[in-house]
């Protein structure tokens, strides 16, 4: 590991100025629980280390004007207890009941779990975001089994975020700090494609930090519906998360969000609006899934993804109108 | 001399109950130490430098750089220029370092050039094994075409088990020093003190009397941790390079994963024939393995049912570019199991048959039908086998599928050379000492056992002392024939010190030494209970000498001594829910009745079978050692990708015993192996009876299941 230098600064300012200007200068820290794995493995190695969890402006869960702010440093524990995202956003609270390990949970933050990088094992290994080896596209052409079936590539890591695609269902905004003040960015847009090796999975600069999450308060039914193969701490397959606006009995609009099936959550607009103006049933839901899976591509492995990508779907759609499969 | 037999069923007092592990507090409050917590002052880390290429040629090696680096002690070169490295992770290098971050960092700096070489990593298609599979011949027993065009109902299928790794949770290695006065201390992670002794010896050219091992506990061995390995030599020669600074060197999660230990793989297309009415008469595999670069994995099928009259077989062993297996738990037979029972479930699948049927109408295809039946009537009735089994593929409509299974096993577990010394001090304290190992299992629990009811004491009177070459010789615990071995040889130490006893107290009881006899703490006359002394009193006599007796397990006699015996049965059957939407299984439970001779103490002995049992799991469900074609090297060399079950994945497990009045006169029989060997064709057959097809291939993942489900090749 590299040596570096650690500061936990008490202020977001202070926090700030002493963030570089390339993604070698300095790292943010918060639960640690993906840093410190990528530091110990050499794929990060950062000359500056800053601990974020002592900053005030980071922490709580609130109520305000735009809907309910969570702060990045907000662990995936207090997410999970907390009445205002119980009450609201079952969709979120699945997400983290998801992450099964209580030490996750105890550790791990919301912010953090939308910084965290790619769990490709080629990515691990120090082979890049778009890894080759010998002139050969390792994830094309090597095992393929946990990674992407939905988007245009070049990257074909999944998102390991749990909760990028219920914040982006639920229309979430990102706020991001740098010296020069505060940017506010949809969830949907803070995910990005990367398009070649430098380039980073998320909307952010060096210089910048996630300081909050924004989630508008509606009536719209929500929820989000992981497959994972194991109880225990392990990575979904594939994961819906659906927020349904409902006009009587019928969808009035929808968001239907796929997580770990593309370098970003998959944003499956054609299925959300097929929905609208029908009532959820199995069949609808069913129906839906397919369509949000419909340019699905997989790669040599993972064909298996796109029919559990769209029972996630269905189900999601399925639990967040209360109706019994 | 003492009458060594065990006391009669009915007659025993501290065999058979419940004790928890003497260890059980001091392991699950973190107080016990393993060899991987020990630091001792001035001490060296060493780290591995490994290979990165899966086949090739060292060209040059340079380690000046890593030399200077800060606080480095000593780099060695395990691989010159010029070796040939047959995987990936093969050691290359040794780097020692004050702190094991600067060990770390120093390795990064040995520059190795390497000139790659073609390599085959995956052998589960056989078209694609092509040279590097050594075939060993076929055998043919009967008149297998005959067979063939007799029967009623055929069928045939392709099955694979594949590579997984022993995955310890302590990783191997060793604390080593080596002194400038030609002695070296050892304290390894191994599953054999004694014998670990004699192999450093002659690795290092030290006399076995200048080498001293100890060892308290071991965090998992599970058959891979029998030698002292390249890394034991290696470290041990940096200590000695370093003047004698003792060298911490374990292996990193990544390197344990590689090159710990593997489970050779077993893939095979099996076809079997049976008349209308069961009766099995044909047998035909064409199977193949792979070990690592050595071949390897053989295993011994038809398995259980040996006796198919007509039987035609060949099996290749299968050379790849990764490293060389190890013992694992029951080796072979998980695979051979594999490889019978699943196509036995596809037999009676096509027979339409109930397959627990189909297994007792065929019992006499077996060594031990009456076992058999016995043990498979018990596992239906406690996984109410009647009741919920069903037809192949007829578990109803929704996405949610059960299904039950069944596998059988068999095991040896004859006890192993062992030699314990008891010594009875003049205030009564009582010591055992074997220079043996717990693996975890309860040794040190079920020799307190035997010591406290052969001297008529209890187990907090007896102090067991295990892990030490300064103890007697003890065997390996592989094979599971420690338990055999261990309370064999302290069942007569016990009693070779005891009559020493007698010989010192005899006079002051009035009565011949071959006249007493113990019981609950006391010495007494046996025809007159009477006269008796407190066993302390009695040690008492003893003055300022003490008893130190030994006795041994010499495994060519214990089976005319009647206290260990080998040869065991066992069945399982598991019930499995299955999302036939998302391919995910789970367990609802899994049953497992096991015989194994006199139980000491019931309470370890199914802690035993809970634990292989959910082994079963993983290796069914979830364990796979994933290879890279392009790279050559593995890509789940983690605790991520390469997934264990957690609690809640594991469902009920029921134990049952098979305790009888003719199994317990059998004598002792090693439990560690037999029960980790039916569950994952019991499993395996579940997920067929629940969605109606095989999942030829194991662990069945989701993807495997979706994809067996959907008709694509995984």
């Amino acid at each position: 590991m590299q040596p570096f230098e650690y500061a936990s600064p008490k202020t977001l300012k202070e926090a700030l100025a002493l963030l570089g200007t390339g993604w070698g200068d300095a790292a943010v820290l918060a639960g640690g629980t993906d840093l410190l794995s990528l530091m110990k493995d050499n794929v990060m190695a950062p000359k500056r280390v800053v601990n974020v969890k002592e900053i005030p402006e980071l922490k709580g869960i609130t109520k305000t004007g735009a809907g309910v702010r969570i702060g990045a440093a907000v662990t995936v524990d207090e997410l999970a207890n907390n009445a205002l995202i119980r009450a609201s956003f079952p969709a979120l609270l699945e997400a983290a009941q998801g992450i099964s390990s209580m030490q996750m949970r105890n550790m791990g933050t919301v912010g953090g779990d939308l910084c965290q990088r790619p769990r490709c094992w080629y990515f691990r290994a120090g082979f890049g975001l778009l890894p080759t080896h010998e002139g050969k596209n390792l994830v094309a052409e090597g095992d393929s089994r946990y990674h992407a079936i939905l988007g245009a590539g070049p990257a074909h890591f999944v998102s390991a975020s749990s909760f990028g695609p219920a914040l982006i269902a639920l229309g979430a905004k990102v706020k991001i700090a740098s010296a020069k003040g505060t940017r506010e960015v949809e969830a949907a847009k803070f995910f990005v494609a990367p398009q070649n090796n430098e380039t980073r999975e998320v909307a952010l600069q060096p210089n910048e930090i996630l300081t909050e999450i924004v989630v508008p308060v509606s009536a719209a039914k929500n929820a989000t519906y992981e497959i994972r193969q194991k109880d225990a701490l392990d990575w979904p397959l594939a994961t819906a998360s659906v927020s349904l606006t409902m006009k009587g009995t019928a969808v009035g609009s929808a968001r239907i969000v796929l997580g770990h099936v593309g370098p970003t959550p998959f944003d499956a607009d054609g299925a959300a609006k097929w929905l609208a103006g029908k009532s959820i049933t199995v069949e609808t839901a069913e129906a839906a899934g397919k369509a949000a899976v419909e340019s699905a591509k997989p790669l040599k492995d993972n064909a298996y993804k796109v029919q559990m990508a769209a029972v996630a779907v269905k189900r999601a759609l399925l639990a967040a109108a209360g109706v019994k499969a | 001399m003492p009458e060594y037999r065990w006391p009669d069923m009915s007659k025993r007092k501290v065999m058979g109950q419940r004790f928890s592990r003497l260890d059980g507090v001091e392991k699950s409050s973190g107080r016990a130490k393993y060899n991987s917590d020990l630091n001792k002052p001035g001490m060296l880390h060493a780290v591995l430098v490994t290979s990165p290429h899966a086949h090739a040629k060292v060209r040059s090696i340079d380690t000046s750089a890593a030399e200077k680096h800060p606080g480095v002690a000593a780099v060695r070169v395990i691989a010159p220029a010029g070796t040939e490295i047959q995987w990936a992770g093969w050691e290359v290098a040794m780097v020692a370092a004050n702190t094991e971050l600067a060990a770390r960092d120093a390795a990064a700096k040995v520059k190795v050039e390497y000139e790659a070489l073609e390599h085959f990593v995956r052998e589960a298609d056989l078209k694609k094994v092509k040279t590097r599979a050594k075939p060993a011949g076929e055998q043919v027993e009967g008149d297998p075409e005959m067979a063939a065009k007799q029967a009623d109902v055929i069928s045939e299928g392709y099955y694979g088990i594949p590579v997984l790794t022993h995955c310890c949770l302590e990783t191997h290695g060793n604390v080593t020093q080596w002194t400038p006065d030609n002695k070296v201390e050892f304290n390894p992670s191994t599953q054999s003190v004694t014998s670990i002794r004699g192999d450093l010896a002659r690795l290092l050219s030290v006399p076995a009397a200048n080498i001293h091992v100890h060892q308290d506990h071991v965090g998992g061995g599970f058959g891979s941790k029998f030698q002292p390995d390249r890394w034991g030599l290696e470290s041990s020669q940096i200590s000695k390079q370093a003047g004698g600074r003792p060298v911490k060197m374990f292996l990193d999660r990544a390197s344990e994963l590689i090159l710990g230990g593997i489970r050779p793989s077993g893939f095979a297309n099996i076809k079997m024939g049976a008349k209308k009415d069961g009766t099995i008469t044909l047998w035909e595999s064409e199977s193949w393995a792979t070990g690592g670069i050595g071949g390897g994995g053989s295993p011994p099928i038809p398995y259980v049912f040996t006796k198919i009259p007509n039987r035609r077989q060949s099996h290749s062993a299968v050379s790849t570019n990764t490293a060389p297996s190890r013992a694992w738990r029951a080796p072979n037979h998980q695979q051979a199991c594999y490889l019978t029972c699943a196509p036995l479930e596809d037999l009676a699948a096509k027979l339409k048959m109930d397959p627990v049927q189909l297994l007792i109408k065929n019992a006499g295809l077996t060594a031990r039908p009456d076992t058999y039946v016995r043990q498979l009537k018990k596992a239906a009735e406690l996984s109410e086998w009647s009741k919920l089994w069903h037809p192949r593929g007829d578990a109803g409509k929704g996405s949610i599928r059960r299904g039950l299974g069944v596998g059988a096993g068999t095991w040896g577990g004859a006890g192993h050379d062992s030699t314990a010394r008891v010594t009875i001090h003049p205030d009564g304290t009582v010591e055992v000492e074997l220079g043996s190992q717990d693996l975890g299992t309860g040794t040190r629990t079920i020799i307190a056992q035997v010591a406290a009811e052969s001297l008529g004491l209890r187990v907090q009177d007896v102090r067991v002392k295990l892990g030490d070459t300064n103890y007697p010789p003890s065997g390996t615990s592989g094979g599971s024939t420690t338990v055999g071995g261990v309370s064999s040889s302290t069942r007569k130490a016990s009693l070779n010190a005891l009559e020493k006893l007698y010989g010192e107290v005899a006079e002051a009881l009035g009565a011949p030494a071959d006249q007493l006899t113990v019981s609950e703490g006391k010495v007494l006359v046996k025809d007159n209970p009477a006269k008796s002394l407190p066993w302390k009193a009695a040690c008492q006599k003893l003055g300022v000498k003490t008893i130190s007796e030994t006795g041994s397990n010499v495994p060519a006699q214990a089976a005319r001594e009647g206290l260990n015996t080998g040869g065991v049965g066992g069945v399982q059957i598991a019930d499995v829910s299955v999302d036939i939407e998302t391919g995910v299984v789970k367990m609802n439970r899994l049953v497992a009745v096991q015989d194994m001779g006199l139980v000491i103490n019931p309470k370890t002995a199914e802690s035993q079978i809970f634990g292989a049992c959910i082994m079963s799991i993983c290796g069914a469900l979830m364990e796979e050692r994933i290879t890279d074609e392009i790279t050559g090297r593995v890509l789940n060399a983690d605790m991520e990708f390469y997934k264990l079950a957690g609690i809640k994945d594991i469902g009920e497990i029921v134990v049952h015993l098979d305790i009888t009045e003719e199994n317990d006169k059998r004598g002792v029989i090693g439990l560690g192996e037999p029960p980790a060997v039916p569950g994952i064709a019991a499993i395996s057959n579940a997920v067929a009876n629940a969605i109606g097809l095989r999942v030829p291939t194991v662990p069945m993942t989701p993807m495997h299941v979706l994809n067996a489900l959907a008709g694509r090749k995984s």
